[in-house]
């Protein structure tokens, strides 16, 4: 328990740097991942295509790969570079290799939420006279938005836990690097990893209770 | 294209506007193929000097193949693991007596939970202290994701039991079978086909994260081509990413693939009374609702855990 105490600061200033990585994640996936499905969903062929590729591809790299190139590859060997400063530098390089690898996954969750609206309320919505736009607008995305909402929770608590894996991408400030520096200093230490384990469970329990209860309310009965 | 929820078939309005978006978007992707190149090209990474090594076979042979392998053993050996811990865990929470099924639940909860980095290193560093100095990267990458995805199996396990429809169960007990045979002649061998195309997708999940090895030092195919082939060919780091990021998305899409397969199959299959249930961490598709896959491509989604 000395142990946990002693470390306490150490592991809640990385904990917090999971917590900025989950924030910039979240946004920068959401939008990407929103542009991808356009794409995906469109009806031009080519961007068809260049959606699919990219959403399969990604979708079957693992993550540590897609850091550990951002980081050794894109950053070291062809020069991107956000910030001089190395460790914000990371910071923007694991963010960049995280939103790239999780909007694949809010793409096809996306995806999956407008395949469950039936065809007959597209085939009912022209039938009345409505125009494409509305029938989007009125019809479709709002039945697909609420297929959508507890897999993006899933897909937001995986992200948030897959903060972790920042160290592949040579950010070495959050709390899995925070918790191995002490290991080494003390030895596997249980109340360590159970106090990390349960800080990750605080955030991620609330958005899965939350995103769960929203996706019931908000659910289509059919 | 099949019918489409989102768009009318085209009218020759609509056509003009597709193709001149269509040449758009060719060009749009054509700058970015290109940007992407010419990079490459500035930082001399076309040169064939730094491509050459991965023409020879000596290289597959000394390097790639053993850290396919690495990468092949640890994740064959915790899918057994994780398979057993699944059906154990799985079918304990299903247990009629309590003091099964709420151990058997928390175990289950916490494991999912608790990010699988974290886990491996936990074990990392818990493993020397238990059993003596030595070698334990390979154990702790396999215990880590046999936890990890024996927890998400025993879910998957539950829900393909719970899928079965009620009245075979109770047609079982009406002809005299025992809880054990029920569970063991009617259940499970329905279930099981039920399970198969969301057991599958959390295998290539497997797949996927046994390159966690990579932070712990357990040679692996990552290892091998970020820190063993750039140490040994100097300059050529992107072309070993790029070869072994290849090696992997091609290993994941055949799993996926089968996934698809097996999950159409079971689909059609008369063998049970159970819909195919859904990868973990996939949306649900209403059975039957659905107009079919925007966009095609690979149906069967997996998690990104």
């Amino acid at each position: 328990m000395e142990d946990l105490i002693r470390y306490a600061p150490d592991l809640a200033l990385g904990f917090l740097e999971n917590i900025k990585l989950s924030i910039v994640g979240a946004i920068t996936s959401l939008i990407l991942g929103t542009i991808l499905v356009a794409m995906r969903v469109s009806p031009t062929p080519v961007l068809r295509v260049a959606g699919t590729f990219y959403v399969n591809v990604v979708r079957n790299t693992p993550l540590t790969l897609v850091l550990a190139f951002s980081a050794l590859g894109l950053s070291d060997q062809l020069g991107l570079v956000f910030s001089s400063e190395p460790r914000t530098n990371s910071f923007w390089i694991v963010a960049m290799g995280l939103s790239a690898y999780t909007a694949a996954f809010v793409c096809e969750a996306l995806r999956a939420g407008i395949n469950t609206v039936p065809l007959g309320q597209a085939e009912a919505a022209r039938a009345i006279g409505l125009t494409f736009t509305q029938s989007l607008r009125m019809i479709i995305l709002p039945q697909a938005f609420r297929a959508v909402v507890a897999p993006l929770g899933s897909v937001m608590i995986a992200m948030i836990k897959n903060t972790t894996v920042a160290v592949a991408g040579g950010f070495a400030a959050d709390s899995a690097a925070n918790m191995k520096e002490a290991f080494d200093q003390v030895g596997a230490s249980i109340p360590i990893f159970l106090g990390i384990v349960v800080a990750f469970m605080a955030v991620t329990l609330p958005i899965g209770w939350f995103t769960g209860r929203l996706a019931r309310r908000l659910a289509v009965a059919r | 294209m099949s019918a489409s929820v989102l768009f009318d078939v085209p009218g020759p309005r609509a056509r003009t506007r597709n193709a001149l978006l269509t040449v758009a978007s060719v060009i749009l992707v054509g700058a970015v193929l290109y940007g992407l190149y010419s990079g490459f090209d500035a930082k001399g990474q076309w040169r064939a000097q730094i491509w050459q090594p991965f023409l020879e076979w000596e290289t597959w042979e000394f390097y790639i193949f053993p850290g396919l392998l690495g990468t092949l053993r640890a994740a064959a050996v915790a899918s057994v693991l994780a398979l057993v811990f699944g059906a154990v865990f799985g079918l304990a929470r299903l247990s009629d007596h309590r003091w099964i099924r709420i151990p058997a639940g928390v175990v289950v909860e916490v494991f999912r939970a608790i990010p699988l980095l974290l886990l491996i290193f936990f074990i990392f560093y818990l493993a020397p202290a238990l059993g003596g100095p030595g070698d334990y990267t390979f154990m702790a990458v396999v215990v880590g994701l046999m936890l990890y995805n024996g927890s998400v199996l025993a879910e998957v396990v539950r829900a393909g039991v719970l899928s079965v429809p009620k009245g075979q169960s109770e047609a079982a007990y009406a002809v005299g079978m025992r809880k054990n045979q029920v569970m063991r002649l009617v259940l499970l061998p329905q279930a099981v086909t039920a399970m198969m195309p969301a057991i599958v997708s959390q295998l290539v999940v497997l797949l996927k994260d046994t390159a966690l090895g990579y932070i712990i030092a357990y040679v692996d195919l990552l290892n091998t081509g970020f820190k063993i082939l750039p140490a040994r060919f100097f300059g050529s780091l992107i072309p070993a990413a790029i070869v072994i990021g290849i090696i992997y998305v091609a290993l994941n899409m055949a799993l996926s693939f089968l996934a698809t397969w097996l999950e159409r199959r079971s689909r059609r299959s008369r063998k049970t009374s159970a819909a195919p249930i859904a990868p973990p961490g996939a949306p649900a598709v209403g059975a039957g609702a659905g107009t079919g896959p925007v966009g095609g491509g690979v149906a069967a989604g997996h998690g990104m855990e």
